[in-house]
């Protein structure tokens, strides 16, 4: 057992078994003790950073969310990671801004990209996208595209949302094939309109 | 010692102070060499837009240095990167605030056609909501590409007729109608800075 994991291992049973895989330290939290486990590790184990706290969409499987909470300890200089496994069906966890302030903005990410809502957290609405989109783009089931949806009233003169063409794949562009301004995408997308408008008419 | 000039030019009336010519080419001529950009910035192409700005390159050579932070000031806004849905009704707000007339450059791929971030969260191409007149590709274009735009804009704004149109009764197509299509630049293919200055 080396220093830098000490204080990780010395965690009461109450946390869980850290687990640890190429160096890295990861414990599994039951999602109601994630508050008291996050006090309990910066206040006796002196991990007094949040690096940040990630969601998870592990579509398909039962429980299908989870939230990752990276801990790093500017004493001990070790970090930890903190797994809460979060059911489809009741997708709320304890905020954790109580023990760490910039949980706030975090949080605020999982919300806006996963919809998982943290409980007791100050300000909990969409960081990224705007007030008013209706969906959680980072969930597996939502398209990279994107969906049709009404800009925000502020910005309706600026069109609305259209799903971005994709042509069979994240980014397809072929190197070589003629200019920048022939291989871009978009130009297969407007010549793909030209010919269904003229087999339409 | 006299001379006798025969070509279309009245010496008595025009030697002096006067010079005659179409009144819209006048006008286009002032517009031309007087663009004040409207820098909306989204995304690295901005950098490239400050190196267009400073001395190196310097646009002041277009009459175009005047950045104007502020649209009503500005005559030309370029479009130097990025623009995602959240940012687009910004982008359209100062567009509609600002005073005819007006151009804009789609400066980049980003601007052009949403370039690489083809995704949920980014306005593939700007001219979704603006009408664009000169787009330029390049990731990001060099700052030549972005002279070479202007310049084309120059070329598009001399062949203007906003005076005949004033003068049009019907005002078919408005007051400051475009007198050609959007014109794009291959910013890959700029003309390099000569004598090897990169």
């Amino acid at each position: 057992m080396t220093n830098h994991q000490s204080p990780v291992t010395n965690l009461p049973g109450r946390l869980g078994e850290p687990v640890e895989f190429r160096g890295e330290v990861t414990v599994t939290v039951a999602r109601d003790k994630i508050l008291e486990a996050c006090r309990y590790l910066k206040g006796q184990c002196g991990f007094d950073m949040l690096t940040d706290i990630a969601g998870v969409d592990n579509y398909g499987d039962d429980p299908r969310y989870a939230v990752v909470y990276h801990v790093y300890s500017l004493t001990h200089r070790c970090m930890v990671r903190l797994k809460v496994a979060v059911p489809e069906d009741d997708m709320l966890v304890d905020s954790v801004v109580p023990v760490w302030r910039t949980a706030d903005w975090h949080e605020r990410e999982v919300f806006d990209m996963f919809g998982i809502r943290f409980r007791n957290h100050p300000n909990l609405k969409r960081i990224l996208m705007w007030d008013g989109y209706p969906y959680h783009p980072l969930r597996k089931d939502f398209p990279l595209a994107g969906r049709e949806t009404e800009l925000p009233e502020t910005a309706v003169n600026a069109g609305k949302v259209e799903p971005a063409p994709m042509l069979g794949g994240p980014f397809v562009t072929t190197p070589g094939a003629g200019t920048a301004v022939r291989r871009e995408p978009r130009q297969a997308d407007t010549a793909a309109e030209r010919t269904e408008k003229k087999g339409a008419s | 010692m006299t001379q006798q000039i025969t070509v279309g030019f009245d010496q008595k009336i025009e030697s002096r102070d006067l010079i005659v010519t179409r009144l819209d080419a006048a006008v286009d001529w002032c517009r031309k060499n007087s663009v004040w950009p409207m820098p909306m910035g989204l995304a690295c192409c901005a950098i490239e837009l400050m190196a267009v700005g400073a001395s190196r390159f310097d646009i002041a050579r277009f009459g175009a240095e005047v950045m104007r932070f502020s649209p009503r000031q500005s005559d030309l806004m370029i479009v130097a990167g990025t623009c995602v849905y959240k940012m687009a009704g910004v982008v359209k707000r100062v567009w509609d605030q600002m005073a005819e007339p007006k151009w804009c450059i789609a400066m980049g791929a980003c601007a052009s056609t949403g370039g690489m971030y083809r995704s949920y969260a980014v306005v593939q191409g700007v001219d979704r909501f603006l009408p664009v007149d000169v787009y330029i590709s390049g990731c990001p274009p060099r700052p030549e590409a972005l002279l070479e735009g202007l310049m084309a804009l120059q070329r598009k704004i001399q062949q203007e007729t906003t005076v005949k149109n004033m003068k049009r009764s019907d005002q078919r197509g408005g007051l400051y109608d475009r007198p050609q299509g959007p014109i794009i630049v291959r910013g890959e293919y700029a003309p390099k800075m000569v004598n090897g200055d990169r």
